[in-house]
């Protein structure tokens, strides 16, 4: 397995094998092209198999909602496109408000998201929350509900794209690491630990490790590698259908099919990408238990089951990076999704191919240029 | 309890009560020790209840009765002992100089607390392994530690069940069983004969350590005079239900078979370290090929590879509890030494003693572990229908399919079919997957690997966390 290897020609070469990649993938042999795509790990090991699934609209930054509007069209009929089971749920999602000035937020986040001719966020109140949510706690004031959003999956549906991927003729090499890239003429060569991959274009969707990607094209970006944490509870008796977050605090909060109950929001632990591992902090984690028995003191005596993180990359601007490199050619971007891109992976695999095959997409990506943050020393790389 | 301790034992059982002790009487002065323990009082698995047992030395036996010596020391002992303690999380190797080197996070009368240590001894002990036969989950199908456990604590015994499996402990247990005069329908032995042939050649050597094989001996020859039927070289087993509560078990020999009726059926084919801690603290583990499960990676003294952590006794790995006295004493010497609180010589002069007996008490393992190595056929399920992960109702058939599906390991296994999900996180049913896998994909179970142990390896509830106030900063006065 040592020494350069054999050499394979495909299409478009993509490094990871996380739902973004697979999506690229599959959008991309969709069009009859040969794609080859090499996971370090195994598909969906990462972020992308042990997110919180949400399928949220709710809550986004501005820049993401055009993302997120077309993705969830693709999800309503996500099980076709994949020929799979990604178990979406469009349960909804309520930010509930706790305080009258959280709801006044809110309001005038909802009215600025319509004046710009959004209208998926509605304003609820006092009752309609409580009859949405019976179990959420009385101090509750309203808040802000997506009827459409909900929830799926993140192992099952990563899967799905890629094996559907797969179906399509897309070789994935699990286990198999990118080691060096370099482009001569209009080929770039990608040296990988089993083998040397030949393609006229290359994809990077390689999440909390894509600034390592990035780097070899000669643009540095800052990614933080960054754990948020999870847990789970046992069964419990039904009491929550949506997908609930909360205004003031950070809270991600579930309730499955099977009782069990999800609770994250944001709080981390510790991230080594360079072993994967993640640790996960029950103190901080103490703070995601806190919102979550204040806001549903239901909870309270439920047992956790297991507490985990997955490794994420964060930008400064909680932005992900997509769209083309701007130091070199034929090379692309699609990585630091900052722990919200499960719902942009379906989008953004279609998005990612059309700038492949017909050098433009149809949704602004300005926000996520590569060059955002400042200088990219493009001289000094050349 | 106090928030900071100079070292935290985890577990009171032989190993966890002779490090704690060590530590107390041979540690300089104003070292701060504290013993944590799940039950409520201190002995372990194999000297549980003793100060209150149900029944007396007279049925349990003289190795029993070793017990008390060291439970008296760990109560006269300078140390803090809290019982009724739940340790859900473990971190060690820490090298910030503002807090502890390691952090126990511990649950006591429903209340959540994180303890800092420079020093941790884990003396977890070992579990059970799993008996994944058709019918093994049935209700009135235990473990025969489960039948032990009733016998010492409470008196009860179940009258007319049937034994089934191999190895000293279910001996052991049904010669207490017979002595405590309850009728025994009958002992099914999978010892294979060949593991017989097998190990005769260490049997010299065996006879040297200890009186093992003369008390072994001794509970075979009160089996048969109490007149249990004996029915050696099962090679199959499969329990079903019958009507009014009765199990039937099936059983075939190299030579024959049968059946027969109890209400009760006691399973046991050995003992594994308990690696739920040591897994989640983050420490090198390596598959023992010799007792088939997993080891943990330590030096002769205990430590791991995790700085700040040591293990001992049974939950490193498996040689019975005379050594793990031994191991728990060196496992203390050396925190000892490391922190600085004890001079060499007298180092020295108290490792020689437990250094001799883990010696002996060696010399008896390679025979145990091959003449009672529970046979594959019972380690991996031959019938796809039979349920692995109990808590999640996963079939030996369901983990094949997944690795047909292209599932590689333990972790990837949960996401395919949710098997080591439920409330017991996998405890039950870890090694039963790593060897299915294993096995269909012709691997060494090491390569394929263990599930990973998530926080909080003990059930925790949700107000403890919240409640668990990031009081940062383990100062002084708390020292």
């Amino acid at each position: 397995m040592n020494g350069p290897g054999p050499v394979s020609t495909t299409d478009v070469a993509i490094i990871g094998g996380g739902l973004h990649g697979c999506s690229a993938a599959l959008q991309l042999a969709l069009r009859g092209l040969n794609v080859i795509v090499v996971e370090k790990d195994h598909v969906a090991r990462h972020a992308s198999g042990v997110n919180a699934g949400g399928v949220r609209r709710l809550g986004r930054h501005v820049a993401e909602i055009p993302l997120a509007q077309a993705s969830w069209e693709m999800w309503q009929t996500i099980n076709d496109l994949v020929d799979g089971d990604c178990r979406f749920e469009a349960s909804g999602q309520v930010k509930v408000a706790e305080t009258e000035a959280e709801l006044d937020t809110q309001r005038q986040r909802v009215a600025h998201l319509q004046a710009l001719g959004f209208g998926h966020e509605q304003i609820i109140d006092r009752e309609t929350l409580h009859g949405l949510l019976p179990a959420v706690a009385p101090h509750c004031v309203g808040g802000i509900h997506v009827a459409g959003d909900g929830h799926a999956s993140p192992f099952h549906t990563t899967r799905a794209f890629a094996d559907k991927a797969r179906a399509l003729g897309v070789e994935i090499r699990e286990g198999v690491r990118v080691q060096h890239l370099h482009r001569r003429g209009t080929t770039w060569t990608i040296s990988t630990s089993d083998g040397v991959i030949e393609a006229p274009v290359l994809v990077n969707c390689a999440g909390a490790w894509g600034a390592d990607m990035a780097a070899q094209l000669g643009e540095p970006v800052t990614l933080s590698a960054e754990a948020f944490m999870l847990m789970i509870t046992a069964r419990m008796a039904p009491f929550c259908g949506p997908v609930v977050g909360a205004a003031g605090r950070s809270l991600s909060f579930k309730q499955f099919a099977n009782g069990t109950v999800m609770v994250g929001g944001g709080h981390r632990g510790t991230a080594d990408p360079a072993t994967n591992r993640t640790t996960v902090d029950m103190t901080a984690l103490g703070e995601s238990a806190r919102t979550a028995v204040t806001i549903f003191p239901i909870i309270a005596t439920a047992t956790i089951v297991r507490a985990w993180a997955g490794i994420e990359g964060e930008t400064p601007d909680v932005l992900p990076v997509i769209g083309p490199s701007q130091t070199e050619e034929n090379a692309f971007h699609s990585f630091g999704f900052c722990g919200h891109g499960f719902q942009l992976g379906p989008v953004v695999g279609r998005v990612t191919a059309d700038l492949i095959t017909k050098g433009a997409t149809d949704l602004p990506l300005d926000a996520f240029r590569i060059d955002r943050f400042g200088a990219t020393p493009a001289e000094d790389a050349a | 309890m106090k928030r900071r301790y100079d070292v935290v034992v985890i577990g009171a059982g032989p190993a966890g009560m002779a490090a704690a002790t060590t530590l107390a009487d041979a540690g300089a002065d104003g070292l701060s020790v504290l013993v944590l323990d799940e039950q409520a009082m201190p002995g372990g698995q194999i000297y549980r209840s003793i100060e209150r047992p149900g029944t007396g030395p007279d049925v349990l036996g003289d190795e029993y009765a070793d017990g008390f010596d060291l439970v008296r020391a760990l109560r006269a002992a300078a140390v803090d002992y809290v019982p009724g303690a739940a340790v859900w999380q473990l971190s060690g190797g820490n090298e910030d100089a503002h807090v502890p080197r390691c952090e126990v996070g511990v649950s006591v009368d429903g209340c959540a607390h994180l303890i800092g240590a420079d020093a941790v001894i884990i003396a977890t002990g070992a579990q059970e392994r799993p008996f994944p036969i058709p019918g093994w989950t049935l209700p009135g199908v235990m473990t025969a530690g489960a039948a032990q456990i009733m016998l010492k604590s409470s008196c009860l015994a179940a009258d007319g069940a049937i034994f089934a499996g191999t190895g000293p402990l279910l001996y052991l247990v049904v010669a207490q069983y017979v002595k405590a005069g309850v009728r025994v329908r009958a002992l099914l032995d999978t010892t294979p004969r060949a593991q017989y042939r097998g190990a005769a050649w260490l049997l010299p050597q065996a006879w040297r350590a200890g009186d093992h094989l003369k008390r072994g001996l001794a509970y075979l020859k009160q089996i048969k005079a109490a007149g249990v039927q004996h029915v050696k070289n099962v090679t199959d087993l499969r329990i079903d239900a019958t009507s009014d509560d009765m199990k039937t078990v099936t059983y075939r020999t190299t030579k024959t078979g049968g059946t027969m009726e109890a209400a009760q059926v006691f399973l046991h084919q050995g003992v594994a370290p308990n690696v739920n801690l040591s897994r989640a603290a983050g420490l090198e583990h390596a598959w023992d090929a010799w007792q088939h499960c997993w080891m943990v990676v330590t030096d002769a003294w205990g430590a791991s590879s995790v700085d700040g952590i040591h293990v001992a006794g049974d939950g490193g790995r498996v040689a019975g509890a005379v050594a793990a006295i031994a191991k728990g004493r060196l496992a203390a010497l050396d925190v000892l030494d490391r922190l600085d609180r004890i001079d060499h010589a007298t180092h020295d002069r108290l490792a020689a003693a437990p250094q001799r007996d883990i010696k002996t008490e060696l010399m008896v393992r390679p025979f145990l572990d091959i003449l009672f190595a529970p046979p594959a056929a019972f380690r991996v399920p031959q019938d796809d229908d039979t349920v692995v992960c109990r808590c999640e109702e996963i079939t030996a058939g369901q983990i094949r399919a997944a690795v047909a599906d292209g599932c590689v390991g333990p972790n990837q296994l949960k996401a395919f079919c949710r098997a080591g999900m439920g409330p017991c996180q996998g405890r039950q049913c870890a090694l039963t997957v790593t060897e299915i896998i294993a096995t269909e994909t012709d691997r060494d179970p090491h390569d394929v690997g263990d599930y990973r142990r998530r926080p909080p390896i003990k059930p925790l509830r949700l107000s403890e966390l919240a409640e668990l106030h990031a009081e940062t900063g383990y100062s002084e006065d708390n020292h």
